[in-house]
């Protein structure tokens, strides 16, 4: 291994015959080993140490007195969600003074839940950023990573058929759904997406549809 | 010519040029290493697809515990040369009408994440050790009668505008607590903000419609 030898003199062989012949050799494995231990650990959690983040961004609070914008019908999709790891959803808006009020339906985190739903609603941007990614990849077009992302930016911000979702978290909710749903938004490219309290109307809608849950079973 | 000589020795390979490298890549590794602060608190955040990094420096940081437990920790600025912590502490103290000494001011900059009331503030600076410090953790007021967080998040941005915030919630936190500190935030004219969270891969195209 690793080691430092030295010669001791070896011309001078003269009167003193008791003096060290061998060369003192030090042993520098324990040190090594230990610079390279250390230098792994460094190494590793230099890499690793950095969390990541995910951005959002809110409306400004609207005054008492603003009157909250008006979501289109036709493009709202309602998400609430109940705890549990449990969403439903319905789509349009539920107006009391307009019945029926829209059906509930029930789903879940996983990959065949509530990502295919917003997916088949989403379908056209999606489509749109899936290309563009694919062409990039595949070299068809070459643009700066940059780039890449304002251009997917550009479709969110012209997206005018893709759903309005609204976020509704019931109570009971753990931040854990929350995080869930705002990442399902970015993985499906939602252009549009709102944290909303739920209201009363939905409330009870939500309290019904768990009584006759339970109760078939 | 003739035979081929055998080693009676096992060559010795000079490491030299080796350990020498190991070593400046070890003192370049750990001159580099930023340590991050000791948490006050364990939190086990939710993952997601987000792979934009922490902000290094000027983050103002809220963690929310499973136990709904509010913290809050701001960073010192560039190298830790700003003694941003300092001067929020002195004018917290100035809002609620307590007086520091500059030693506890200078102690209070050293320390990491905290989740106490201002009246709690002098024993904590003052307690002997961590293990002590960890049990006075009740979470920073935020009721409408005393919200000790909105002010902490106001005057540390009239010191240093841009701060990012940076918001730790845990996964079983409940959102109730994490929508009172957001809608705090957003008082604050804090409308844009980060959730800490842990990169998770997912890939989806359209044959999973």
């Amino acid at each position: 291994m690793a080691e430092i030898i030295q010669n001791d003199g070896g011309g001078k062989q003269k009167g003193k015959r008791r003096a060290k012949k061998h060369s003192t050799h030090i042993d520098m494995t324990p040190m090594v080993d230990l610079a390279c231990l250390l230098l792994t650990f460094f190494i590793l959690t230099t890499a690793f140490a950095k969390a990541k983040v995910m951005e959002i961004v809110l409306p400004e609070k609207a005054e008492k007195t603003e009157k909250a914008p008006e979501v289109d019908t036709a493009r709202a999709l309602n998400v609430i969600l109940v705890g549990d790891d449990k969403v439903l959803w319905y789509n349009g808006l539920a107006n009391p003074a307009k019945p029926p009020l829209p059906t509930l339906h029930e789903t879940d985190f996983s990959d065949d839940g509530i990502r295919r739903v917003l997916l088949q609603r989403n379908k056209e941007v999606f489509t749109l950023i899936a290309q563009m990614n694919e062409d990039v990849v595949t070299g068809k077009i070459e643009m700066p990573r940059d780039s890449i992302d304002a251009k997917r930016k550009k479709f969110l911000r012209e997206d005018r058929k893709g759903p309005v979702v609204l976020i509704k978290a019931g109570e009971n909710v753990k931040y854990k759904n929350v995080v869930d749903i705002l990442d399902e938004m970015s993985i499906t490219n939602i252009a549009l997406y709102a944290l909303v309290d739920i209201n009363d109307v939905e409330k009870k809608m939500v309290a019904d549809h768990l009584a006759r849950t339970t109760g078939a079973e | 010519m003739g035979k081929i000589k055998m080693h009676k020795s096992p060559p010795r390979i000079d490491m030299t040029p080796m350990v020498d490298l190991f070593f400046l890549l070890l003192i370049f590794f750990i001159l580099t290493a930023t340590f991050r602060a000791q948490e006050a608190v364990q939190v086990d955040t939710p993952s997601s697809v987000s792979n934009k990094t922490t902000p290094e420096q000027h983050v103002i940081t809220i963690s929310v515990s499973k136990d709904n437990v509010v913290f809050f920790n701001v960073d010192n600025g560039i190298d830790t040369s700003e003694h941003l912590r300092g001067n929020i502490l002195r004018a917290m103290a100035y809002q609620y009408q307590m007086k520091f000494t500059p030693a506890e001011v200078k102690k209070f900059e050293g320390l990491a994440s905290f989740g106490l009331p201002m009246d709690k503030m002098k024993d904590f600076i003052n307690a002997k050790d961590t293990e002590e410090r960890d049990a006075m953790h009740t979470g920073i007021p935020m009721d409408s009668t005393d919200n000790q967080l909105l002010y902490w998040i106001r005057l540390s941005r009239s010191y240093y505008n841009d701060f990012d915030v940076a918001l730790k919630g845990d996964r079983d936190a409940d959102y109730k607590t994490i929508k009172k500190v957001i809608d705090i935030l957003q008082d604050n004219k804090v409308n844009k903000f980060n959730l800490t969270t842990n990169l998770e891969d997912v890939d989806v195209t359209l044959e999973n419609l």
